[in-house]
């Protein structure tokens, strides 16, 4: 093989990315989003990669979220591969067309990034520069395509030869908690049929919706085609709650949640708290693989949440030494 | 318009028989269309399609009709011109993230294939647009291609039989 010499990859792997290995075995992973920052000095990178590699699988490197600029997933790929964490680099086909998103991929393939998550991007009018340009040259499931096509039948999309192929895990979005609820676990399928290996939902906080959600998906033979990692963030007060319900299309917050939380003495630790929760009752859900972990401006709570959530709990052997590393409340870098 | 649009997808079972039918008169005189194609006659021809598909279907001229695969509704009003939507910006009311005012375009698309019988088609990824089309006549384009296609299965039969 012409591979990368340095990354060996297994048989039937895509690639050679921890991610997968930890998916393909069978354990629940866990992945969390890195905050990106609004400067130019790596160490903030650095310094945000480090709260979450604790318990992290892999980081995602949001591009532009919400359509607000930061720091590139790109930019962000390139400082954490240095550094031997294994990121995922999103790409949104929002602000990119073809050409430079599959020269984009061999350049993230070639950094050593294992993982690329597939996404449509948010509208142009979401974000903090609605007068850009929108490009939507591809979408999600075109772009899960053309980089399968890279990968597995070394072409670019005009079907010019690519020597050395990009082995990547590819991933992409599923949001089980918008409209049209009967189309979502199908719209997951026409996904998986384009190339997605792992998706990364958007944030759940209504179990039952994602078990009906589940159930479909189980149906359909889905969860054998493809890893399902559910999103999950901690909820910073009621009224941030309420806030996001309002602004934020596509995230579903039921009224037994907020309720929960504005009844609460201490609403940050509540907001925690429901976090664990959800993420204990989703690990029971059969067909799901792990989770996504976005806890925006509240990083600092992500050892915590996946520890104290006990998911990782069969990776410990040695309970005193997680004891000695587990994290303590002063560490708050965000503070 | 927002309007029209919005009752032929609530009737898109009708608009497919209708559409099949038209289909098979039109293909039946792929020669005469496909002998507009690329002659001073393809500008008013391309008028009279943008204005018919721009009442119906508010078409945008993609040059690539996908209306029978997407639910009789053109997808190209998504804001995001997103060829397999929906997306997960959809409110829960069902409008757009982008266009508060508007119907999720895939969500119409959705509900106007489920009436549809070959509705299912929906669930095949589409590839991606191609922009050098853009604002063509995809009759004509369906038509010219049409043809070859029947002019290929002629030679290849003949070359078969000698």
């Amino acid at each position: 093989m012409n591979d990368v010499a340095a990354y060996p990859i297994l048989d039937g792997y895509s690639s050679a990315g921890r991610l997968e290995r930890v998916l393909r075995s069978g354990r629940f992973a866990v992945t969390a989003e890195l905050n990106p920052p609004d400067s130019a000095d790596p160490e903030d990178t650095f310094r945000q990669a480090l709260v979450l590699s604790r318990v992290c699988d892999a980081i995602n490197a949001t591009d532009a979220s919400g359509a607000n600029c930061h720091m590139s997933s790109m930019g962000i790929c390139a400082l954490l591969t240095r550094a031997g964490y294994s990121p995922v680099l999103q790409i949104s086909c929002r602000d990119r067309n073809r050409i430079a998103i599959q020269g984009d991929v061999l350049g993230a393939a070639a950094m050593g990034v294992h993982n690329i998550l597939c996404l449509s991007g948010d509208g142009v009018e979401t974000g903090d520069q609605p007068g850009a340009k929108p490009v939507f040259d591809l979408d999600s499931t075109s772009l899960l395509n053309t980089i399968r096509g890279m990968r597995d039948d070394a072409v670019f999309l005009s079907g010019r030869k690519i020597t050395t192929p990009p082995r990547v895990f590819l991933g992409a979005a599923a949001n089980p908690f918008s409209p049209p609820y009967d189309w979502r676990p199908l719209r997951l399928a026409k996904k998986i049929e384009a190339g997605a290996q792992f998706v990364q939902t958007q944030y759940c906080y209504d179990v039952d919706m994602l078990e009906r959600y589940m159930a479909v998906v189980r149906d359909l033979g889905l969860h054998e085609k493809c890893f399902i990692l559910v999103g999950v963030g901690p909820l910073a007060s009621a009224k941030a709650a309420r806030w996001i319900r309002a602004n934020v299309p596509g995230v579903h917050i039921p009224d037994t949640v907020i309720d929960r939380l504005a009844g609460a003495e201490d609403q940050k630790r509540e907001g925690k708290q429901i976090c664990i929760d959800l993420i204990s009752q989703i690990r029971e859900i059969p067909g799901v693989s792990g989770v996504h972990v976005m806890a925006y401006r509240q990083e600092h709570l992500v050892t915590e949440i996946i520890l104290d959530s006990g998911v990782l709990k069969n990776r410990i052997i040695n309970p005193e030494a997680a004891e000695r590393t587990a994290p303590s409340e002063e560490a708050d870098p965000a503070s | 318009m927002y309007i029209v649009r919005r009752w032929v997808t609530r009737n898109a079972r009708s608009f497919e028989v209708f559409y099949r039918l038209t289909a098979r008169v039109f293909h039946a005189l792929d020669p005469l269309w496909a002998g507009l194609h690329r002659t001073p006659l393809e500008r008013p021809f391309t008028a009279v399609e943008a204005w018919c598909k721009g009442i119906l279907f508010d078409c945008r001229m993609c040059g690539r009709c996908r209306l029978s695969v997407t639910g009789m509704t053109c997808v190209m009003n998504c804001p995001k011109t997103i060829a397999n939507g929906p997306c997960g910006g959809v409110r829960e009311d069902g409008h757009c993230e982008v266009e508060p005012d508007m119907r999720c375009v895939w969500v119409e698309a959705w509900s106007g294939a489920q009436r549809m019988r070959g509705g299912m088609a929906i669930r095949t990824p589409q590839v991606p647009l191609n922009h050098a089309i853009d604002g063509t006549s995809a009759w004509l384009r369906l038509s010219t291609e049409n043809l070859e296609r029947r002019r290929d299965a002629v030679r290849r039969d003949a070359e078969g039989a000698s």
